[in-house]
């Protein structure tokens, strides 16, 4: 469990936005993601929480190398990914994969789910027999609760909930040592989210997976996550472990976000009081000075606007990014 | 308490080419005054076509059978003129993507004055002055300015609070919210559902949210109605419905929700299964696929909504479309085991 397995430091990704110019563009870079750190050990789970805009699916496909960092390192299972030629990259992805958040719009409509589960196998096992293939393919799909006699299906005569196992299977088929889970069970329905949760669950414990799960729904991540990181406009906010962060949560963004989660119970929910957070998000094209969060935050005074807040260790394992950190005023849930 | 929305066995048909689609199966409730029911429901479950049907916005291939009257005025098949005297002035909706329920082209101020213009009778000055107050009550900064932007110019938050400004501007009796908060990011979220809970006592109007969030109804709403299959599984006040679930598929959706209020545990709880085919609905009961109570009853006769408790009371109330007697005893079913979730997960496979 305390063997780390991936470690991020420093992590940017800038786009580039072309702002102006007629025949010279002029470019304003985009920070989606503005020096993020952190580590993961095997059969972790971290939780990646934050608003729409706040870099985390961005941070994911950066960790994969899907998206070219800026700036920043990323070291998997004890080697660099940053700044590596795209061959070493393509055979470390054996053991990182991705699911996505739209089960059917990541799955081919035009190849059978055998093929989609089976692809990541012909491409590193090319010499692999076609009917090993679909041996493992079959023994994967009763794995995460498809029936193997599905196998020359197409995706659209699966369900969301049913094509969101497909993506897993895809994902595990060749035993990763990651998976970064980017809102999977964002597009599904309640009765089925429960079963994508255990099911990822499961594969973690059988497999010894570790997860990166990012999602914006707060409840989930704290059923599934060992450690919870929190983003605001690229940036750490808060990371600690998921009790820490959901009984003593230091930064007053993680505050805001756990009492705007609706609680399915009326006598908590009616009586409650929020703590409502003015404003929208700030643009990322021109985040404001010093903490981005100062905007928004009903703690900000003027040293906000001056200082960008360091991320630093407050509590043991709980690193907060704020000057005026501390405990809730008042109960959140 | 009188009814400003009555609806009796509405039915939705929608006509595709592989044949006929049933959203909604005949479902019958009272919207009383001052009242907000929530109507949950999964994809699928019929609970935006509902409201739409009554609305008279169904797709060109749908069509409404059975009755909904607006004070006794029959909703069902009225024509268009008549119907438009109505809504946006009596009933008025508020949908979940703010951009597409909003038009692209028109200032912001355009579209709300044109509604007092032309439900009211207003001047365009007179409506400009009530179109600020509304956005000053949604709590719209630098509001003025804001009457002479595009929706593309602003936020989704921003958007949505301008959706509810509109809705509210005639004043309505019945407000119609279609997954206002679904699209939003949850301080947003809280931001919005803050200011319905707001206006919910200053203005009087009736209001029916449509959502598949029970969270947001548990904050808001005084009745539930538990919607799968195009049916009313459980109706009753929230305080029946969360508390004292009666329907299996109830109790299971509240099951399967991770809650920050509860001690983690290491298993959630998963109904089996996937939601039902519209155009193969089952004969009977339309959860019998999924329902870990299912004996020979459930197959062979659709359960009607009844009385929880005592199945020959007056239907008032918590009631359940269920052929149980009540979860903790289901005496009536005998081979009905009780939930495992060992048992599910491997049904679910």
């Amino acid at each position: 469990m305390s063997k780390e397995l991936l470690r991020v430091e420093g992590l940017k990704v800038h786009f580039p936005i072309r702002t102006g110019g007629i025949l010279i563009g002029q470019y304003t870079p985009l920070k989606a993601v503005d020096g993020v750190s952190f580590t993961l050990n095997e059969g972790e789970t971290l939780g990646i929480v934050g608003e729409s805009g706040c870099g985390k699916s961005t941070l994911g496909r950066a960790v994969l190398q899907l998206i070219k960092p800026t700036d920043g390192q990323v070291v998997f299972m004890g080697s660099e990914l940053t700044g590596v030629g795209a061959e070493v990259i393509r055979q470390k992805r054996a053991d990182m994969q991705i699911v996505f958040q739209d089960p059917l719009a990541s799955l081919n409509p035009r190849m059978t789910v055998g093929d989609i589960i089976g692809e990541p196998l012909t491409v590193f096992f090319p010499k692999m027999k076609a009917e090993e293939r679909k041996e493992k393919v079959r023994a994967l799909m009763a794995k995460v609760g498809l029936l193997p006699q599905m196998i020359n299906r197409y995706p659209h005569e699966f369900s969301g909930g049913q094509c969101q196992r497909i993506g897993i299977a895809r994902a595990m088929i060749l035993n990763p040592k990651l998976v970064i889970c980017d809102e999977p069970v964002s597009a599904l329905d309640v009765s089925i989210q429960a079963q994508i949760v255990n099911l990822l669950m499961d594969l973690q414990q059988e497999f010894g997976l570790s997860l990166m799960f990012i999602s914006h729904d707060l409840s989930v991540v704290r059923h599934v996550s060992h450690r919870v990181m929190v983003l605001y406009l690229g940036k750490v906010m808060e990371i600690a472990t998921r009790d820490a962060i959901y009984a003593a949560p230091l930064h007053p963004y993680t505050q805001a976000l756990i009492s705007a989660v609706p609680v399915p119970d009326p006598d908590i929910e009616k009586n409650k009081q929020r703590i409502v957070l003015g404003g929208d998000l700030p643009s990322p094209m021109n985040p404001p000075s010093g903490c981005v969060f100062r905007t928004r935050c009903p703690r900000a005074t003027d040293i906000c606007a001056q200082e960008v807040p360091v991320l630093e260790e407050k509590a043991p394992g709980h690193r907060v990014a704020c000057h005026h950190w501390g405990l809730p005023e008042q109960k959140l849930v | 308490m009188t009814a400003v929305l009555e609806v009796r066995d509405l039915k939705v048909r929608f006509a595709t080419p592989d044949g006929e689609v049933s959203a909604v199966n005949g479902v019958s409730f009272d919207v009383n005054e001052g009242e907000c029911v929530g109507i949950v429901g999964e994809s699928g479950s019929g609970k935006s076509q509902l409201f739409m049907s009554v609305m008279g916005l169904l797709a060109k291939n749908g069509r409404t059978l059975g009755s909904a009257k607006y004070r006794g005025t029959e909703l069902v098949g009225m024509p268009v003129k008549a119907l438009n005297k109505i809504r946006g002035d009596k009933i008025a909706m508020i949908f979940q993507d703010s951009m597409t329920g909003l038009t692209p082209h028109l200032r912001i101020g355009k579209q709300m004055t044109e509604v007092l213009v032309q439900h009211k009778g207003m001047s365009e000055a007179d409506a400009r002055k009530r179109a600020l107050e509304m956005l000053n009550l949604v709590r719209i900064p630098e509001a003025g300015r804001r009457l002479a932007q595009y929706p593309h110019e602003l936020s989704g938050g921003m958007r949505q609070r301008i959706m509810i400004a509109m809705a509210l501007l005639c004043e309505p009796e019945l407000l119609i919210a279609d997954e206002p908060t679904t699209a939003l990011d949850v301080t947003v979220q809280a931001q919005i559902l803050d200011l319905m809970a707001d206006l919910k006592t200053v203005t009087k109007a009736a209001i029916v949210l449509i959502t598949h969030d029970l969270g947001t109804v548990a904050g808001l709403c005084d009745k539930v109605q538990v919607m799968y299959g195009g049916r009313f599984m459980e109706t009753g006040t929230v305080q029946e419905i969360f508390y004292k679930p009666a329907h299996p598929y109830t109790a299971g959706l509240l099951a399967s929700m991770p809650r920050l209020t509860e001690e983690r545990q290491e298993k959630l709880y998963a109904i089996p299964g996937q939601p039902p085919n519209l155009q193969r609905l089952p004969k009977a009961c339309p959860f019998q696929e999924r329902c870990t109570y299912v004996h020979d009853r459930c197959i062979d006769e659709l359960p009607v909504l009844r009385q929880v408790g005592d199945a020959n009371a007056t239907l008032t109330g918590h009631t359940k479309a269920c052929h149980l007697v009540s979860l903790q005893n289901p005496v009536s079913a005998p081979h009905a085991p009780s939930i495992n979730v060992a048992a599910d997960e491997a049904r679910s496979a």
